[in-house]
């Protein structure tokens, strides 16, 4: 039996803050930053995780053409969740008419939450236990002022309806890989995430990345040009294109989905953004395969492909380059009223 | 400042390596302490073909695996794993000349004839801290309450010996950089470093500004990794070996720890002294020595030690990198391993890793980094900003 997808919505709030304008600020080399990512998003002061995921929600909800009270299941995952106790998934069913006879929770596993609700939908649903499951990713991500997660740490939003009826992208398969690895944290009553520096990379990032691209390849019996397309999280363009080089693939397959120079890192909708990008642009018949990353650590591989019913449900108003296009820059000093870093706001 | 001579040593008898052993230098992320340690233990005691039962005695060197690791008693914690209780383990102190200092206590208890064989190694694992805890810890090494509480940190130490060999003696931004690209080109040779790319002088030039004018890759890098070597009077090294390889000289001196204490800055009066009575004991000048492991933990420090080592004379080490002479072919290879740049700086197994180039290189074992009939080997290990200076002279000649 198939299943898929049978809708898609993102959201990125438009405004945006330079690297070289938080560089300035600390007296960081702005050329060298660059080359990780340009600019990142920044949410408003009155949007958070629960607001984003509900403005990506409905967008899926449109180009679904489902009704919102046929959705079974609802998952957010995040990790900047706005309540520690009382969900943020129950926000969002509510918000898009989906309440009350569905099951809804929140997930965190830092940057990957978002792919591991994809995961569960797709199961209730082989399963025959709910008809459409609602997986979303949301993040207005944190930094500490200074620490380098500033530069790269954005917002945004990416949900995705799941079923198998009327899919507009298959998902053939799914392959997870996932260690007890402690390469980024945030304990209880902490303000903001710690992250281990040079462990997150090879034994964190590429270590799981690569073990779960492998590991579906593996299972499926393919190699990577079997594939149109990939999308690899994306916490800055370094990563993922290190990753696409060790494994061979042409860059022009990697950078229709590396929405990370111009948003920043949006964490738990990292993956999923740039797998919207991509559907955004795919032709029937395209295969596309995407890995996730969470630290702590674990990745969820993909494999899709995507159907002709994509063609006639996309939107333009609706697609990811106009959320890139519809940007406005601000300078440092509003960005920490706007991320509330300003000591004694709101005493 | 002080001019008279440290004290001329009297070995009772004459001390050989008969094995050596290294671990990888890198980024060991499930690689802890101990097993970095053990690793290259029992690898010299292979090497040496020695049984762990006949090894009297362990020195260690390790400058600070309290802060870096949570670790101290390191020689305890060596001997234990290695399974050589009861014997004795030492574990020296003396910064990033740790190693060395190991090396040195090793040859001293072999020389005196108080110990016959004897496992020296050197260890130090870094990378579990983050950027600045390993600053701090290093921070150890200065003078800490006039330097480190003043924000001083080692780049920034070095950056001042730099800008003043710079203004005294012309020393180009350009004569910095060739230091960098040519260790980074002999560690291309070496499996055991942890750098294998090649870097070109404007890599060195944009490289991010770490203390003007010392730029990224003027410094050698956080690395986990240990050395160890097995010592044994030359008398019974011949039944272990048919390549012992001999330590001709063991000299050590001391320098204020804080730099502006010191009458020059361009100048380690530690090196100079132990360098001086290092080739007394040897017997030889400085022209005899055909190549040598210099402590290059930032650029600035490799042409000091050139100068200071008498390879050439003060103000020329600029000079010496520009024309070629330090190359691999060159009249006197510098850090054919790649140096503490190119190879890593473990600090504490620094010293005696550098022991461990020199002996390839005289086995003739050290493959496309080899220098060709070389005779003689110099090690240079530095603590802090030079208040400790060790070093130790080998060869194949017994001579």
């Amino acid at each position: 039996m198939k299943v898929g997808i049978v809708g898609y919505g993102a959201y990125i709030p438009k405004w945006r803050i330079k690297t070289a304008e938080i560089a300035k600020i600390w007296g960081s080399d702005s050329e060298r930053l660059k080359t990780f990512l340009e600019e990142k998003s920044v949410p408003s002061p009155d949007e958070d995780a629960a607001t984003m995921a509900v403005e990506a929600s409905l967008r899926a909800l449109s180009m679904s053409r489902i009704q919102a009270i046929d959705i079974g299941a609802v998952y957010v995952g995040s990790e900047s969740h706005p309540y520690i106790i009382k969900p943020t998934a129950s926000v969002v069913a509510e918000a898009i008419g989906a309440t009350p006879e569905l099951t809804a929770a929140d997930l965190e596993f830092a940057c990957k939450a978002g792919t591991a609700a994809i995961q569960i939908c797709m199961g209730l649903v082989e399963a025959g236990r709910i008809k459409y499951g609602l997986a979303i990713g949301s993040d207005t991500a944190q930094g500490r002022p200074g620490d380098e997660l500033e530069y790269t740490a954005a917002a945004g939003a990416a949900a995705y309806i799941i079923g198998k009826e009327n899919l507009i992208v298959e998902i053939e398969d799914t392959y997870s890989f996932t260690t007890d690895t402690p390469d980024f944290w945030r304990r209880e009553g902490e303000e903001f995430p710690r992250h281990g520096g040079r462990f997150t990379g090879e034994p964190a990032y590429f270590r799981h990345v690569l073990s779960a691209t492998n590991g579906l390849l593996k299972k499926l019996g393919r190699t990577i040009n079997d594939y149109d397309y990939f999308v690899f999280h994306q916490p800055n363009s370094k990563f993922p294109l290190t990753v696409a080089k060790i494994l061979g693939i042409p860059q022009e397959k990697v950078l229709p989905g590396l929405l990370v120079p111009k948003i920043g890192n949006t964490y738990s909708a990292s993956t999923l953004l740039g797998l919207a990008r991509v559907l955004d642009i795919a032709k029937p018949g395209d295969r596309i395969l995407a890995t996730s990353f969470g630290s702590g650590a674990g990745s969820d591989s993909f494999s899709f492909v995507v159907t002709k019913n994509i063609v006639k449900v996309r939107k333009k108003e609706n697609a990811i380059d106009e959320m890139l296009k519809n940007k406005k820059y601000i300078e440092y000093a509003e960005y920490v009223k706007f991320r509330k870093k300003i000591k004694g706001l709101n005493k | 400042m002080k001019t008279e001579e440290i004290v001329k040593i009297k070995p009772k008898r004459e001390v050989a390596v008969i094995g050596v052993g290294l671990t990888k230098f890198g980024e060991h992320w499930h690689l802890g302490l101990k097993e970095l340690a053990v690793e290259a233990g029992i690898k010299a005691v292979e090497d040496a073909g020695i049984l762990g039962e006949d090894l009297q005695l362990v020195v260690g060197g390790n400058m600070s695996g309290g802060l870096f690791a949570g670790q101290e008693h390191g020689a305890g914690l060596l001997a234990d794993y290695l399974g050589l209780n009861p014997i004795p383990a030492i574990r020296t102190e003396g910064a990033c000349s740790s190693g060395g200092l190991a090396v040195r206590v090793g040859y001293l208890a072999v020389a005196s004839g108080l110990y016959d064989f004897v496992a020296v190694g050197g260890v130090e694992k870094m990378t579990d801290v983050y950027g600045p805890q390993a600053t701090t810890a290093l921070s150890g090494a200065m003078d800490y309450e006039t330097e480190a509480y003043f924000g001083a940190t080692f780049p920034g130490i070095y950056a001042l010996i730099a800008q003043r060999h710079m203004y005294e003696f012309g020393t180009t931004r350009k004569q910095l950089s060739l230091v960098a690209v040519k260790n980074h080109a002999n560690a291309m040779h070496n499996p055991y470093a942890q750098y294998h790319n090649k870097i070109t002088v404007e890599d060195v030039e944009k490289s991010p500004l770490v203390a003007d004018p010392l730029r990224l890759l003027d410094c050698s890098p956080l690395t986990d990794g240990a050395a160890t070597i097995i010592l044994a009077p030359v008398e019974l090294a011949k039944k272990y070996t048919d390549t012992p390889i001999y330590i001709k000289a063991s000299a050590q001196a001391s320098d204020t720890l804080s730099l502006f204490s010191r009458k020059r800055i361009t100048t380690l009066e530690a090196t100079v002294h132990a360098a001086r009575e290092a080739y007394r004991q040897a017997r030889i000048t400085p022209k005899k020595i055909d190549l040598a492991e210099v402590h290059d933990c930032f650029t600035i420090a490799e042409i000091c030690a050139y100068e200071d080592l008498g390879f050439t004379e003060k103000g020329k080490g600029g000079k010496l990198i520009e024309e070629g002479e330090t190359e691999i072919g060159g009249r006197i290879p510098v850090n054919t391993s790649g140096g503490l740049k190119a190879k890593g700086h473990p600090v504490g197994a620094t010293g005696v890793a550098q022991i461990v180039e020199l002996v390839l290189q005289l086995r003739g074992e050290a493959g496309k980094r080899q220098v060709k009939g070389a005779e003689y080997g110099l090690a240079h290990n530095v603590g802090g900003s030079g208040a400790t200076v060790v070093v130790h002279i080998l060869s194949n000649k017994r001579g």
